[in-house]
């Protein structure tokens, strides 16, 4: 077997070294009615690394990868350009196959690329701290619900119409269980920002610890957060801003400019690709009060027995492996090399690149914005946006996406999909355009929309 | 108050020493040193060159950010530059033995990484309708029957994102599954050797945690857990093979004995590397078991992730397995969501863990490690990492002190203490002093039952002559710190850094870069 | 006239009438080793003997500091905030974590004094 390096011989040595008959003598204490005989039954037997290519070949072939047509989804995962030398890195075996760093003599690459990420997200977030990465932006979500519960003390959280279905999903799952009351509702289309806002405004109460409020929201409104912060702060509560396309903040105010608390985000659209939902990666920022009740890992600065400057992992009393059930979160991995990922990339643009990058995709969403307004029958959402958008069609939109599916184009997400059973949202269509769009492309969901609708 | 185990402040340096002739770069040959990207980079600078974008009429409602953001850039060539020679400064698998026990860091297949490449997997939107997401689903489900049939258990959830988001999925099960009867029960017993992650997960699920003892040999006590067990106990989390690295023999009597009270078994699968293809949970009454699919599947660990742990349930608890999953129906695979759970008959899952299905990138991995293995091949990988870490106990146990070397073989790591040490002397200078001996260190000081722990799994990607190099150079860093070698107080010297001050960085954290006051100044 | 009391679990008391003075021992930041965070009640507090009041972290390790007696904080010492080493260099004095109002005097009857602490540690 090529991934195993013991031969019969080096087999029969070390167990002449340890006294053992047989490798099954080393399984003795396995209760004999659990003992198998053999190899496990119903499973096939080894094979060849060009066998193993050939089957996951054709299950990849099966699926409508995003580079193979117009292409128009997003809602929480969107499709941009990494560059090439971004997988590269991450795949250096240095990176790819090392661990946590808990030897931080030799772990000095990771933990000052977590520390360059750090800076990076806190930069990005209008924050002055961040964590090293989450599992993904729904869990930094709840995590950030209670760590706003700890800060506050109270446990009421008020999430937002426009905040991620998804999200919303997993937070109520984990209410349920922690006792924290949420008080949810659905985004709705005839809506603006400012109505939003204003809502969320009246529903803060002595009791509520924070609300949550995703910008740009799952129907690409782009809402200025201030007056909502300053209200929150007015009653004691704490401000989570939900970013799930960092991309949007080389162009708009950052949360934390805006006056968030805590701002996390899911970290997939630089460096990290579509991936069927993950591995993606979490990001989490706060400002300096609140670091120690901030869950995840953290590198920090500090010198060597020499005086140098090195790094380590820092602030780890919050963590499980000391606090045990007193954590502040029983993560353990976050998304390292995700983190990376994100990194690489957002280093090789810079702040000229991200800046270049949001203007592009901002431009080409308004271009196809326009030209999608002309499809008889669509409407184009009010108000502001990023590079995203809701189209209202005249009709139920699912359908509509599955056929123009059909027909080799990936029009959007439909708000069916992610609010099945919800009427008022059923004609519902998010379009997200990116960097990797075209304007052929356009054409051709313009022309497949009118062609659906007909 | 309560007093643990302190921390580590460096003193002066030794001199002479490889420092003796300091170079005018500060680099010594083959190791580089790399400032941070906050000091070479430039607002101005970029490795990507974009299109202009077209001329339009913004739409951002006036929330334009007129502020810079402070994101310094790199060309390409500086930044590959600058992650290359970072990355010098990581041990990794690819460069040797990394015998972290619990850990398992083992070889990382590089098949595994070109089939998560492809664009059929890569690059698959998670919302694409579902007629155009077949080979993803059926890859879901091919993993996830290859899960159920190496357990012999007929439930899973694919979705958690790690390890401790699986203990945390398997729990939530559990308590759905008492409240679905109407009985909320309180408490979670967790064995004292228990990775830190047990507990605080149960505290996170709503339950308090209760300690269960250890015998002297290592494993749980049977008797102490049955005395514990009450109408009020949910359930037990169980590591097994344990983090003593024994395999604990009276599994299935525990098991017996948390059913007789109603109670649930978790398993912490942590360590199922070491029985995979030769023993199955669900032979042994486990009701969930998370399974890292970093470890026991050779999905890379990357510096911390991402991780995977997908959940097996026994029959009693697969109903509550939370969304989404996929189905098959004939030749056609379904997502089953937040929609359709009640047509589908899975009206009890408890809801949803993570926003997309989980982690498809480590999914491919891990299905391409399985294909190749095949079940003959997997029987084999458990044989040989047990092989291999009884190989390192005996070889060993008459230098270090082996708390269970008369407890039977271990499984796949073996365990060792600090007893015998000089005074003064630590298991952590002997890890500091693996590394410059090119290893990097195994796990110290966990599980907290056994004084100043040393915990090494080899794994079973390691040929004889590394383990046989690995063993002499333990034997020999450990022969110093029982002789009291002053010189091993100063290990590492050959490395990147010197033993880094963790008190400094505590006290007055530096968690993002700011620049220096001067620099600003001179401006 | 203050008097001092220990408990088992390494507080110190310092009581002057019904108030009252609290911090860990020299022998238990020594164990600790450097101290990198404290963690103080705010004023008003009610702590209860026995029972968490305070928390002390090294870099490997966090530690809760238990009340030895009932009683509503007074002040929690501001100065630990910026300098978290004083529980080092001046663990008996300087370092102390709270003072309160003792809600039972008759609750100190069960701690040891000097002597007995001194003999306490030596047997540890």
């Amino acid at each position: 077997m090529r991934y195993l390096p013991l031969q019969p011989a080096d087999r029969q040595a070390m167990l002449g070294v340890i006294g053992a008959g047989s490798v099954d003598d080393l399984f003795v204490d396995v209760p004999a009615a659990a003992r198998l005989s053999g190899p496990v039954p119903g499973l096939p037997m080894h094979q060849t690394e060009q066998q193993v290519e050939r089957q996951l070949s054709q299950l990849a072939r099966m699926n409508q990868a995003a580079g193979d047509q117009p292409f128009f989804l997003g809602a929480g995962a969107y499709r941009h350009h990494v560059p090439a030398s971004v997988d590269h890195i991450i795949q250096r075996g240095e990176f790819l196959t090392s661990y946590t760093p808990y030897q931080p003599e030799i772990a000095q690459g990771t933990l000052q690329a977590l520390f360059e990420f750090q800076t990076q997200v806190a930069r990005l977030f209008g924050c002055d701290v961040a964590n090293a990465s989450m599992y993904d932006g729904s869990t930094a979500c709840w995590e950030a619900i209670v760590m706003a519960r700890r800060i506050t003390r109270r446990g009421k959280a008020i999430l937002s119409g426009g905040l991620h279905p998804h999200y919303v999903s997993v937070c109520t799952t984990m209410a349920k269980f922690t006792g924290d009351v949420l008080e949810t509702s659905t985004p709705r289309l005839e809506g603006t920002a400012e109505m939003e806002m204003a809502r969320l405004i009246a529903a803060i109460d002595s009791e509520t610890s924070c609300v949550v409020v995703q910008n740009p929201g799952i129907l690409g409104r782009v809402a200025d957060l201030s007056e909502l912060a300053e209200a929150c702060h007015a009653k004691g509560a704490l401000l989570i801003a939900v970013v799930t396309e960092p991309v949007s903040l080389g162009l708009i105010k950052s949360p934390g400019e805006m006056g968030a608390d805590i701002v996390v985000g899911e970290g997939q659209s630089l460096g990290v690709g579509l991936n069927f939902g993950g591995p993606y990666v979490g990001l989490f920022a706060c400002s300096d009060k609140h670091v120690r009740q901030m869950p995840g890992r953290l590198a920090g600065e500090t010198v060597d027995a020499d005086g140098q400057r090195g790094f380590v992992l820092t602030l780890s009393t919050r963590e499980q492996h000391i606090r045990r059930e007193k954590a502040t979160s029983n993560i353990c991995t976050n998304s390292g090399l995700c983190a990376l990922a994100f990194t690489v990339h957002m280093t090789l643009l810079g702040e000229k690149g991200l800046r270049e990058l949001a203007q592009l995709n901002h431009a080409l969403a308004v271009e196809a914005a326009d030209t999608l307004a002309k499809v008889p029958g669509v409407t184009v959402m009010d108000g502001a946006f990023f590079n995203e958008f809701t189209l209202t069609l005249p009709k139920e939109a699912r359908p509509v996406v599955r056929h123009m599916a059909e027909k080799g184009v990936l029009g959007g997400v439909s708000l069916g999909r992610l609010y099945p059973g919800v009427k008022a949202l059923e004609n519902g269509l998010v379009v997200a355009v990116t960097e990797t769009t075209t304007r052929e492309d356009v054409a051709a969901l313009a022309a497949a929309l009118e062609e659906a609708l007909a | 108050m309560t007093i643990n185990q302190s921390g580590w402040r460096p003193e002066a340096p030794v001199q002479g020493g490889p420092d003796a002739a300091p170079t005018y770069t500060g680099n010594k040959a083959l190791m580089l040193e790399e400032p941070l990207l906050f000091e070479i980079g430039g607002s101005d600078r970029t490795g990507v060159d974009l299109p202009e974008a077209p001329k339009v009429k913004s739409r951002l409602g006036g929330l334009e950010r007129l502020k810079p953001i402070e994101l310094p850039g790199l060309t390409e060539p500086e930044a590959v530059r600058h992650y290359t020679r970072l990355s010098r400064q990581n041990y990794a698998i690819d460069l040797g033995l990394f015998p972290l026990g619990s850990c398992t860091m083992k070889h990382n297949p590089r098949l595994n990484e070109k089939m998560a490449r492809l664009p059929g997997f890569a690059d698959l939107h998670p919302l694409t309708p579902v007629d155009g997401t077949q080979g993803a689903l059926a890859l879901i489900h091919l993993v996830a029957e290859w899960l159920k049939t190496l357990t012999n258990m007929p439930g899973i959830a694919m979705s958690p994102k790690a390890g401790a988001h699986g203990e945390l999925c398997g729990l939530l099960a559990i308590r759905a599954a008492h409240e679905a009867k109407g009985d909320a029960r309180k408490i979670i017993l967790v064995p004292e050797s228990a990775h830190g992650t047990n507990p605080a997960t149960a505290a996170f699920a709503g339950y308090a945690v209760k300690g269960i003892p250890a015998t002297g040999d290592g494993r749980v006590d049977l008797e102490a857990l049955k005395a514990a067990l009450s109408p009020e106990v949910a359930g037990v989390m169980i590591t097994n093979p344990n983090t003593c690295g024994l395999f604990e023999r009276d599994m299935i009597a525990i098991c017996e004995a948390v059913h007789g009270i109603g109670g649930y078994v978790y398993c912490d699968g942590a360590n199922f590397n070491a029985i995979v293809g030769r023993v199955r949970p669900g032979d042994l009454g486990v009701d969930a078991m998370h399974i890292n699919l970093h470890k026991t599947f050779s999905t890379p660990h990357g510096g911390g992730g991402p991780g995977s742990g997908p959940v097996v349930f026994s029959q009693a608890l697969a109903p509550y397995a939370p969304l989404p999953f996929v189905e098959k129906h004939d030749d056609r695979y379904v997502l089953v969501e937040e929609e359709t759970v009640a047509a589908e008959g899975h009206s009890d899952a408890f809801g949803r863990m993570v926003a997309f299905h989980g982690q498809m990138g480590m999914f491919v991995r891990a299905a391409a490690y399985m294909m190749s293995h095949g079940a003959d091949g997997l029987k084999q990988v458990s044989e040989d990492a047990v092989l291999s870490a009884n190989y390192i106990l005996r070889s060993l146990e008459d230098t270090l002190d082996a708390p269970f070397a008369a407890s039977g073989p271990c499984m796949h790591e073996a365990i060792f203490s600090d007893a015998g040490f000089a005074e003064g002397f630590s298991t952590l200078d002997v890890a500091k002093g693996l590394i410059d001996e090119g290893f990097h260190p195994m796990t110290m000081y966990f599980p907290l039952v056994v004084h100043g722990a040393m915990l090494i799994e080899p794994t079973e990607t390691e040929s004889k002559a590394a383990l046989d190099q690995f063993i002499g150079a333990l034997r020999h860093v450990a022969g110093k710190a029982k002789a009291g070698d002053a010189a091993l107080k100063a290990a590492p010297v050959h490395a990147p850094r010197r033993r880094l001050d963790e008190t400094a960085a505590a006290r007055k954290p530096v968690l993002v870069w700011k620049e220096p006051v001067q620099a600003r100044a001179a401006e | 006239m203050t008097t001092l009391y220990f408990t088992q679990d390494h507080e110190w008391i310092a009581v002057d009438g019904t108030t009252a003075t609290v911090g860990i021992t020299d022998y238990a930041q020594s164990q600790l080793g450097d101290i990198v965070f404290a963690e103080v009640p705010a004023a008003g507090t009610r702590v209860e003997k026995g029972k968490e009041a305070a928390v002390v972290e090294s870099v490997k390790a966090a530690s809760d500091v238990y009340a030895p007696v009932t009683g509503e904080v007074i002040e929690g010492n501001g100065a630990l905030g910026d300098d978290p080493s004083l529980v080092n260099t001046a663990p008996e004095s300087d370092g102390w974590f709270f003072k309160l109002t003792l809600a039972d005097p008759s609750e100190l009857d069960g701690l040891m004094d000097e002597a007995g602490y001194k003999a306490f540690v030596d047997g540890l």
